[in-house]
């Protein structure tokens, strides 16, 4: 596979993106690394390219094109907006080294808050009839119904926060559900510092940043949260049942609005998933066997915040995901200093594509 | 030509790697001035030694440039990419023990665990506008412990060197270090969470798997193996 080749399949593809209707745009590769840093985290550091500049200090070798375009949009762009860009992206790949540390991503994003529904669908839709012929096989998933089903447990608003705060994180989310429920007992540590009627006798000298005040805050909120019933069986059992959800579009739908009988937190959410199966079909995409999964989304990049899709080589189980993208609302609002904008999008690699038709 | 094996060129460490083989019948020995980094190996033949930094060597081994090598298991584990590939444990000698710990200002009565730890670098980003500061100088090891224990919200600062003292310098809210007895720790109103460690380390004796051998070094590695019961 010659990089040759890559290229022009990526510009092809950008050129068919264009085609319905998306503005090209570029970005630069070297990236602010502190803007990803407070996005995703340390962990990015084991994922992206981190090299200084002596005058910006940390800077990253772009690992995806989306949070710089978000910023040029925020910045400059008028509503609403449809983006198209073909680039190397920059990957380190310590648990895989067989995998690619620099290919070519071609990406279509939809900034347009008239209908959701139907900008999901637009994207789908596109990236479907673009990967035609190819024999991939689509997922789809809704964080979106995971977040609305645990603003809706029957628990105080600091379990919620801290189950939200985790959701990308399955081992920990699951972790917090057992400490929660009380399937996992308090550690012996905290039970000893809930006994205490004193704690900060025997603080000794304090020093750094964090305060007195902070830990007399927590061990507050850690009394208060011992008071706190505990999460019922039923409600954890109700999570798991919709995490569990992975079937075709229509019978996937079928059983999440049976849970949201007994979790009508999520009905909104469900029918928003209703409302993009409609809307999929509208333009023409086989719901009747399109599938859905609950969790799926939950362990990539935690800036997807509602619908996510991926189109997989069935016969490259060894491959990461040909193509994949999802709406991220929360981004454009974490970015966009009090503004936001609702969005949706996806990206391909295109020297996959070329290695499948050889 | 002949099997090169690496060991740390000075202090306690390089006395000890001496002594364990000294008792295996191979005696390793410095040659030359007190200066000079130069050694000699008696007691079996075409076995050339090689005295390095202990922090040099898993890169050496890596490299396949030394067949042997004695080092930490810590310093194998935070320099080699997926390092069971590129080197394997053949003994543990026994010495060097430390562990990889992490710890917080003592005065942090509600954190012990990772739990706790992820709870207050919440709250310290809310409070401060910052993520957690963790100083460290084993930036993978850590980087992956507090990913697998679902901690977020923190940041890794490098810290060479008196990583101890950059929570009361204010530079770090907390310290990622090796430890043996956990002295300096004390004396720098610090405790260690009470969690597995990141990593326990001790002096371990590798082998390299990509360094070329002719078959003569071959049998010489096998005869050396056999001589100090290792390996095979």
């Amino acid at each position: 596979m010659t990089l040759s080749a890559v290229k022009s399949k990526a510009y092809a593809l950008q050129a068919q993106f264009e085609e319905a209707n998306a503005q090209p745009v570029d970005c630069a590769i070297l990236q602010p690394a502190e803007t990803l840093l407070d996005l995703y985290g340390e962990d990015i550091r084991t994922r992206a390219y981190v090299t200084t500049d002596p005058v910006q200090g940390e800077v990253m070798l772009r690992p995806d094109f989306t949070v710089p375009v978000v910023q040029k949009h925020m910045d400059e762009g008028a509503e609403p907006a449809r983006y198209t860009y073909a680039g190397e992206v920059f990957r380190r790949q310590e648990e895989h080294p067989e995998r690619a540390n620099e290919y070519f991503q071609v990406g279509y994003e939809v900034f347009d808050r008239t209908d959701p529904a139907a900008a999901d669908a637009e994207v789908f839709a596109l990236f479907s009839k673009t990967l035609q012929g190819y024999g991939l096989r689509a997922v789809t998933g809704d964080i979106g119904i995971l977040t609305a089903a645990v603003a809706g447990l029957e628990t105080s608003e600091r379990r919620r926060a801290a189950l939200t705060r985790h959701i990308w994180r399955p081992r920990r989310f699951r972790n917090l559900l057992d400490r929660f429920s009380g399937k996992l007992p308090v550690p012996a540590t905290r039970a000893a510092l809930l006994a205490d009627a004193n704690p900060m006798a025997k603080a000794g000298p304090m020093i750094g940043l964090r305060g007195e005040d902070e830990i007399k805050d927590r061990i507050e909120a850690l009394r208060e949260d011992a008071k706190e019933p505990k999460l019922s069986r039923d409600q954890v059992a109700l999570i798991e049942a919709l995490l569990k959800v992975s079937e075709a579009c229509p019978f996937a739908l079928e059983q999440l609005r049976d849970i949201a009988v007994d979790l009508p937190a999520i009905s909104e959410a469900v029918e928003r998933f209703a409302r993009r199966c409609d809307a999929l079909e509208a333009r023409g995409v086989d719901v009747q066997t399109l599938g859905f999964e609950a969790s799926y989304g939950r362990t990539s990049m935690e800036y997807y915040d509602g619908f996510v899709f991926g189109f997989v080589a069935p016969k490259r189980p060894d491959w990461p995901s040909v193509a994949s993208g999802g709406r991220y609302d929360a981004l454009t609002r974490q970015l966009g200093k009090g503004r936001e904008i609702p969005a949706v999008g996806g990206v391909i690699r295109a020297g996959l594509l070329v290695e499948l038709e050889r | 030509m002949s099997i090169k094996l690496g060991v740390p060129s000075k202090g306690r460490l390089m006395e000890k790697t001496f002594d364990w083989f000294g008792a295996r019948g191979v005696s390793l020995a410095r040659t030359g001035s007190e200066r000079e980094y130069s050694g000699a190996v008696t007691g079996i033949d075409g076995v050339e030694l090689v005295l390095l930094s202990a922090g040099e060597i898993p890169r050496e081994l890596s490299a396949g440039r030394i067949h042997l090598g004695v080092t930490g298991t810590d310093l194998v584990q935070e320099k080699l990419v997926q390092w069971e590939q590129k080197v394997e444990p053949l003994a543990e000698l026994g010495f060097g023990h430390a562990d990889l710990i992490l710890a917080v200002p003592s005065a942090w009565v509600d954190v012990d665990t990772l739990d706790d730890l992820d709870a207050a670098a919440a709250g310290f980003r809310a409070r401060h506008g910052f993520r957690m500061r963790i100083a460290t100088k084993y930036h993978r090891l850590v980087r992956q412990y507090l990913h697998d224990g679902g901690v977020s919200d923190y940041q890794l600062v490098d810290s060479q060197g008196a990583t101890e003292g950059t929570v009361k310098n204010l530079t770090a809210e907390a310290v990622a270090d090796i430890t043996s007895t956990g002295e300096t720790l004390r004396a720098n109103h610090l405790k260690v969470l009470a969690e597995e460690p990141v990593l326990r380390s001790q002096a371990t004796l590798f082998r390299s798997r990509t360094a070329p051998m002719t078959s003569a070094e071959r049998k010489t590695l096998d005869a050396l193996c056999t001589l100090l019961n290792v390996g095979e």
